[in-house]
């Protein structure tokens, strides 16, 4: 049976790992290579890797590091962060990439995404909202939560063609960096409004948060940041990975 | 030495790696002279059934993979994509596979009402009627990362090699002779992928 999949997810700025809380106060956490080692070795499900300085620094994407990370990785692994073009996707996948994300590019063009999808493929597409809760409901943003971009997230998804993505990543911006468990009721929404597979990302802060998302939602991604990058009350960087018992074999 | 075909399709690297980290000569090549002269052959592919095989069109390969597999019965071993091309058609697009081992690729049919639908993303155990020695030491339980939406429908059923359960039961591995396809990424697999490669190496 497929298995639910627990995902380290990491933040790049300038080439380097770190943390935020609700999309802001990035913190330094350390090498990125390095973390992908120490994640080889946990033989993780997955890796998902955004990279924030296109967004908030106007950078282009850094396909030299990527290129290190991907022959460093031996997981599956997910990018996203300033992918504007077909040719940015098929650079990635031909680094070694399984995963591309979409996020503002299609705000800008609705059909970057099936261009992306003819080029490497449709399970290979990943689109991924970042979800704050305001007054409408649960709001789409971009530009690392500064710019709403669709106001109804109930809306979007219901005018969302499933078919042309392979997976939807829902990151909630209340929730990162915060421990305070992943959103329920944003889970259940987006499950109800969603045929494709799902990762929810933002707030997880035990095992206990991972196991009520899965026993409430089913079969699912759960991408974890803060958790497994941080150890204790003054937030020391300790790389960790850890799954519900459930989950393993 | 186990030659890596690189035709633009499939995760070349992340092969080498696991060959690599368990010190099996191997290499990345294009080059028809290489493929001649390896002893098996790993064939990867990723994305659309077509885009793979006008890739190995354009790079000129057929001819020399048909020599190699078909003639010379080297071992080969198909990864996703890679898989699936060795078969006839695809009802992905609309050009004719290698034809290698019989069958037919078409989109998973999942109950619509499932979730998640498709893709086929993540981990999941595989079951196999065979003692192959390719699946010697596979934690079967444990399974394999996959990453697809497509499967392979062998014409003669002897072919299937191993299944998976996603709702139904459908094909998970192949093979016929020298000839092998896995759906699933033993190069993104971790320890189970390992012994693919180990296994393979010692057919």
């Amino acid at each position: 049976m497929l298995r639910s999949r627990i995902i380290p997810s990491l933040l790049i700025e300038d080439d380097e790992l770190v943390k935020t809380v609700s999309f802001k106060n990035p913190k330094y956490v350390g090498d990125p290579i390095n973390a992908v080692r120490i994640f080889n070795e946990k033989n993780v499900d997955e890796l998902m890797i955004y990279d924030i300085s296109v967004s908030r620094n106007g950078k282009d994407i850094n396909f030299d590091l990527l290129r290190d990370i991907a022959l460093e990785a031996r997981m599956p692994l997910c990018y996203g962060g300033g992918i504007k073009n077909v040719s940015h996707a098929q650079n990635l996948i031909s680094l070694g990439f399984e995963k591309i994300s979409i996020s503002s590019a299609y705000f800008l063009n609705e059909s970057i995404i099936s261009d992306i999808s003819q080029a490497i493929g449709v399970q290979s597409v990943v689109l991924t909202l970042d979800i704050r809760k305001t007054s409408d409901g649960y709001s789409i943003f971009t530009s690392n939560g500064d710019l709403m971009v669709f106001n109804c997230l109930q809306t979007f998804l219901e005018k969302l063609d499933q078919d042309s993505i392979g997976e939807l990543v829902i990151n909630s911006i209340d929730g990162d960096g915060n421990y305070s468990g992943f959103d329920i009721n944003l889970a259940q929404l987006v499950r109800e409004y969603t045929v494709t597979p799902v990762t929810y990302l933002g707030g997880i802060g035990s095992l206990e948060h991972m196991k009520e998302l899965i026993n409430e939602i089913g079969t699912i991604g759960i991408g974890v940041g803060s958790f497994f990058t941080f150890h204790g009350p003054f937030r020391a960087v300790l790389i960790s990975y850890n799954k519900p018992s459930e989950l393993l074999i | 030495m186990i030659a890596i075909i690189d035709y633009g399709s499939g995760n070349v690297h992340a092969i080498k790696n696991q060959l690599d980290d368990i010190n099996l000569a191997n290499s990345i090549t294009s080059k028809i002279e290489e493929i001649d002269n390896a002893d098996k052959l790993i064939l990867a592919g990723v994305g659309h059934f077509d885009f793979t095989m006008k890739r190995l069109k354009e790079m000129n390969l057929i001819d020399a993979l048909e020599r190699n597999v078909i003639e010379k019965k080297k071992p080969i071993i198909g990864i996703c994509v890679g898989m699936q091309i060795m078969g006839d058609s695809s009802e992905e697009g609309n050009e004719p596979g290698l034809g290698w081992i019989s069958g037919q690729v078409k989109k998973m049919e999942i109950d619509r009402s499932l979730k998640p639908n498709l893709p086929h993303m993540g981990w999941n155990s595989i079951s196999s009627k065979h003692k192959h020695p390719l699946l010697r030491g596979i934690d079967m339980n444990l399974g394999f990362y996959f990453l697809h939406s497509f499967h392979f429908e062998c014409s003669n059923p002897d072919n299937e090699l191993a299944s998976f359960e996603y709702n139904k039961c459908f094909t998970g591995a192949i093979h016929k002779d020298n000839i092998f396809g896995v759906q699933f990424h033993p190069e993104k697999s971790h320890i189970n992928g390992q012994k693919i490669f180990i296994n393979f190496a010692n057919l």
